[in-house]
């Protein structure tokens, strides 16, 4: 890596001065960005730790889980809390990289990185989530903004994600044999802001909302109900590991697979 | 109270694991010098270029940069040796294009150095690194045998014609058509053996030392065989004498034979630190080690096997394009040749072979011996190609086996590939893994599988493989450039304690614990008692290292030699202090007894005379206690064995899970029955990677789009199931210790069984053969064009 100034700050507003400078970075657990410094595609002049900041920890309401950005992914695994009020979340944390990156990643890094094989962003837009940051808050389906993209302004920090309790959810990853990211994940919900499916890894500008599941199981929520709705390989990735064809087929057999688990 | 057992056949407990797992391991990279320098090295991202100009001026200028050298200037040094000369079948040699340390006017593959730029910190030459001004004319690049040897394709060397570096054969051509003349049945297979990436856990490394008040130099380096890089590198590359030049390979990390190998980095360091007077160290980063340590397998061959009506092998013929990147590779010529060809019997009675390799270039990482080398190629073909003619003669798939067998009897059996095998039983364990696995019960489980829409399958492989490398004149004739021997230096102690010096390197395979207990069980000194050095040039005599299982078959016979001298100089000093004839000494349970009584002096009184000599034969005999051997095997050893493997499918994502994987291994004798087991285990790990998940993938313009572990897919522990290992073990009968080795045959062996019980899980798809891997897309691929009733459901 090159080199850099390194600070840790202890309030949001520092955080947000320091990263007034357009060249600054800030790092939550660090599972992406030190591979990505190690391998020098980035030079920030500051890399501002945002661990100190008083954003890890999870609470509950009767109506919505509340997640800090600072949160590890271990820590929502484990979570009885979330167990109980939105159990698909846990499970989705629980596989995500392995033990080591689980216990440094974090939910907030996760969702301002917007890895188009990431797991947590098809929780965040099935489940219609809230993204907080400094500044503001974003729901989920204006947050998004293709593979890496997000709504997020230079120097904005996301302080805490808002996911409404659905009725029922759930969440099955087809991980990339590889890297063991998802090559296919499909995250589904049937909540306040009705059913929603969100699938990852599949798409070639990153998460999407799978309407045409959705129309199909706010009808009649089964897997069933998705039998002979095949998903058009357009716009599906296609490296070494699948096609798109392969990818669009894995979509059907995995949305399904989650509708069944969700019950 | 009895000492516990701790000889040949205990399961002693490895020595050198707490070391490993407590973080106290001596590694290459945690040497560290006074006054080291950290060497980058600056690798082509292009294919095939040539180099147009190379401007250093802002490296050499930036902070902390002590020196950058380019191919123009080590353009005086000898270029990097290949090991084994292969002659075409015209008996010309084989072509040998110049493998330069840093690339010379042209880059060949991603990853070819170009620069070495040297400063005082490895950030600093990374700095530096990026400010090198390199200006190059990219070249079609060839990045596949096919492609290397269509015609009109681009070269890669222009001194190799059409690509090939040689056209070599072996067996009786018009014998063999003779036989496929006559045949009832003819079975032909074209298949593909899969490109691999070693990985060892430890990353390459090399520290060049020079003392400028002796002149000498030392390289410390993740290697498998020091003496072997003293010679390639002193002698052939940077011209320093052995007595100059010390070479220690410490604690490594894993090699799989990627370390084998003499590299470029070696000769840069070394040289480097002479030409500095400083000390300099390399240590490859993860995505550097993706495109320059050796690969390993990628051929692409055809086979065809001759059948009688009963279904007898009558002859076989293949014919493979083996590729070998960009450069020979130390063994790279020997691999699809001497460690392949002479393979294809296997375990049957097949009476004529005629094989056809030829070598090729291409613009890609060099590839040489992967565990197994060429055994795991030869088995795959052959083990796939029986499969198919029990398919199409509907032969049963273990009947056809045991019909073509080599006969119990028939040992010492010649086969029509230069090869004798020594001993063997493919009966005995063929019939322990098909017990073990259940073979039997497999119809059921297929059903019960079926009824929860899984496909299941079940495949056996029986193979045969030859390690324990190798009689010096047989491989010189057949154009090695070395002796394969091995030397063991056996230094006991006054006080009784043992020092083994060994030739051999232990790279993870517990070889001061499997050795100490040689010593334990022949000279009866405790285990605790027994120390076991190797890795440095400076304490060794002399040794050709670890590869081809060759460690206890080859350096544990010498070490035997060597204490059979001991013992035989320990009885000489017993006859005289026991005022005995030398005839009537005997020598057992480390003790030294007039045979017949119970008079007798201890291994440790007989050390301690030894170096203390006052009342010592001293006219006749020299003092010390010290015997060093050098062992050269009369044969290759020939471990065999079966492998059964039962795989379960999802058909509808095509994603295979290993549920039994059986192994039946022969490796003669076991001293360590926990390390065998251990390394079976992690061999068939290798081989079910290889089978389901494992690839090296180069796109047509010769990019690497496999360069990391996300798109690596190395097997891990949930991949794999719990292994059932065991031996049934026929001795090796031309070595001392009836040991023949272990290290490589759970990759050998297990690769086809996994394939074959792919092909049997989707045998009602009509599918003939999978090349490896067999991935989620590729076997969901084959269902999905299966079945397109169901898809239109
Ligand atoms: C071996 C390995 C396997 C992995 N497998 C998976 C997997 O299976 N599934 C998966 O989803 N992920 C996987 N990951 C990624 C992992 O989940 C990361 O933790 C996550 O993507 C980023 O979180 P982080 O806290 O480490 O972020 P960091 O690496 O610290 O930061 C990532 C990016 O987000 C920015 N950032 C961080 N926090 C904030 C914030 N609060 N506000 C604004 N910007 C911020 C940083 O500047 C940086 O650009 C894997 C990672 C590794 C190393």
């Amino acid at each position: 890596m090159y080199d850099f100034a390194f600070s840790k700050p202890t309030n949001v507003a520092d955080a947000v001065k320091l990263l007034g400078d357009p060249d600054a970075k800030p790092i939550s657990g660090g599972q992406t960005l030190i591979p990505v410094l190690k391998q020098r595609l980035n030079k920030p002049t500051t890399v501002v730790d945002l661990t100190k900041l008083g954003l890890s920890g999870i609470t509950v309401t009767a109506t919505t889980v509340t997640i800090g950005a600072t949160t590890t992914h271990v820590t929502v695994a484990t979570s009885a809390d979330v167990a109980k009020a939105i159990p698909a979340l846990a499970h989705l944390a629980s596989h995500i990289g392995d033990r080591a990156v689980r216990y440094r990643g974090t939910i907030g890094g996760s969702l301002a990185n917007n890895d188009p094989t990431a797991d947590y962003p098809s929780a965040a837009l099935a489940l219609g989530a809230t993204i907080k940051t400094d500044r503001r808050s974003i729901a989920a389906d204006d947050y998004f903004q293709g593979m890496f993209t997000t709504a997020l302004e230079p120097g904005e920090i996301i302080t805490a994600v808002e996911f409404p309790i659905p009725e029922k959810a759930a969440y099955v990853k087809f991980p990339n044999p590889a890297s063991r990211y998802a090559m296919v994940g499909v995250f589904v919900a049937k909540g306040p802001k009705g059913v929603r499916v969100a699938v990852t890894g599949a798409g070639q500008n990153g998460v999407f909302r799978h309407t045409a599941f959705e129309t199909a199981l706010a009808a009649n929520f089964s897997a069933g109900a998705l039998a002979g709705l095949a998903t058009p390989a357009d716009g599906m990735n296609a490296d070494i590991h699948g096609s798109a064809a392969y990818r669009a087929h894995l979509v059907d057999v995995i949305a399904k697979r989650a509708v069944a688990a969700a019950g | 109270m009895n000492a516990p057992f701790e000889g040949i056949g205990a399961s002693v407990r490895r020595k050198e694991d707490l070391r490993f797992i407590s973080g106290n391991g001596h590694y290459t990279d945690d040497i560290n010098r006074p006054g080291q320098l950290h060497a980058v090295i600056k690798r082509s991202d292009r294919p095939h270029a040539k180099i147009l100009s190379i401007d250093t001026a802002a490296a050499q200028a930036a902070p902390g940069v002590v020196a950058v050298f380019t191919g123009a200037d080590t353009a005086g040094l000898g270029s990097i040796p290949c090991g084994w000369q292969i002659h075409n079948k015209d008996g010309s040699p084989m072509a040998e294009p110049r493998h330069p340390v840093l690339a010379e006017g042209f880059v060949r593959h991603v990853g070819d150095p170009i620069a070495v730029v040297i400063a005082d910190t490895k950030q600093h030459a990374k700095d530096a690194a990026e400010l090198l001004a390199i200006d190059l004319e990219e070249l079609p690049a060839v990045a596949t045998v096919t492609a290397a040897t269509a015609p009109g394709a681009y070269l890669v060397h222009e001194g190799a014609a059409g690509n090939l570096c040689y056209d070599w054969h072996l067996g009786d051509k018009a014998a063999t058509e003779a036989a496929f003349a006559s045949a009832a049945k003819i079975v032909k297979l074209d298949l593909e053996n899969n490109r691999l990436i070693p990985n060892a856990m430890e990353p390459r490394a090399a520290l060049g030392d020079f003392d400028a008040s002796s002149g000498d130099y030392t390289l410390y380096t993740t290697s498998q065989n020091p003496h072997v890089i003293r010679l390639l590198m002193g002698a052939f590359v940077l011209g320093l004498p052995e007595h100059r030049l010390r070479v220690v390979a410490p604690d490594v990390g894993g090699g799989f034979g990627s370390k084998i190998y003499h590299y470029a980095e070696e000769a840069i360091v070394t040289w480097a630190a002479g030409k500095l007077k400083r000390p300099v160290k390399w240590t490859a980063d993860r995505s550097e080690s993706f495109m320059s340590d050796a690969h390993g397998r990628d051929h692409v061959s055809t086979a065809e096997l001759a059948l009688d009506a009963q279904g007898k092998f009558l002859g076989l013929k293949v014919h493979t394009l083996a590729n070998m990147g960009a450069y020979l590779s130390t063994f790279a010529t020997a691999v699809p040749t001497y460690l392949y060809a002479t393979l294809l019997a296997g375990t049957y009675t097949t009476p004529v072979i005629y094989v056809e390799v030829k070598a090729v270039f291409t613009n890609t990482v060099p590839v040489d011996a992967y565990r197994g080398a060429g055994r795991p190629e030869a088995t795959f073909l052959l083990e796939r190609l029986v499969d198919v003619a029990a398919q199409e003669t509907g032969l049963d798939r273990v009947e056809i086996r045991r019909k073509n067998f080599i006969p119990r009897d028939a040992f010492p059996y010649q086969t029509p590939v230069a090869l004798q095998y020594d001993s063997g039983d493919y009966f005995a364990t063929l019939d322990a893994a098909l017990k073990t696995a259940d073979w039997a019960g497999f119809p059921a489980r297929r059903a019960a599988a079926a009824a929860k829409g899984k496909l299941r399958g079940i495949g056996i492989s029986t193979y045969l493989e030859a390690c324990g490398i190798a009689p010096s004149k047989v491989v010189g004739s057949l154009g090695a450039r070395a002796g394969l021997y091995e030397v063991a230096n056996i230094r006991v102690h006054p006080t009784g304690s043992v020092t083994v010096f060994t030739g051999t390197h232990s790279h993870g395979q517990g070889h001061e614990t499997t050795m100490a207990q040689l010593v334990t069980d022949q000279l009866g000194v405790p285990f605790s008692q027994v120390d076991v050095v190797h890795g440095d040039t400076s304490k060794i005599p002399f040794g050709m290292g670890t590869y081809g299982s060759r460690s206890l078959a080859v350096g544990g016979s010498a070490m035997v030699k060597a204490m059979d001298k001991i013992i035989l100089k320990g009885r000489k000093i017993a006859a005289h202090l026991l005022e005995a004839d030398i005839d009537d000494i005997e020598f057992k349970d480390g003790k030294f007894t007039v045979a017949g009584t119970d008079r007798a002096k201890t291994f440790g009184e007989i050390a301690l005379t030894a170096y203390v000599p006052h009342n010592y034969p001293i006219e006749e005999l020299e003092p010390g206690l010290d015997e060093t051997a050098f062992y050269d095997p009369k044969n290759f050893t020939y471990p065999g064995g079966c492998h059964i493997c039962e795989v379960e499918i999802d058909p509808d994502t095509g994603v295979t899970k290993v549920i039994n994987f059986t192994a039946v291994d022969d490796v003669g004798r076991v001293v360590n029955p926990m390390i065998v087991e251990g390394q079976v285990q992690g061999g068939v790990a290798q081989g079910i990677g290889q089978a389901l998940l494992e690839n090296a993938v180069y796109d047509e313009n010769g990019q690497l789009l496999s360069g990391s572990f996300m798109d690596y897919t190395m097997p891990r522990a949930d991949n794999l199931p719990n292994f059932s290992v065991a031996t049934e073990n026929t001795m090796c009968t031309h070595n001392p210790l009836g040991s023949k080795g272990c290290g490589e045959v759970g990759a050998i062996g297990s690769p086809p069984a996994v394939i074959n019980a792919v092909v049997d899980a989707l045998r009602d798809y009509g599918v003939r053969h999978i090349n490896m891997p067999a991935s989620p897309e590729k076997l969901w691929s084959i269902i999905n064009a299966g079945r397109p009733a169901m898809a239109a459901e």
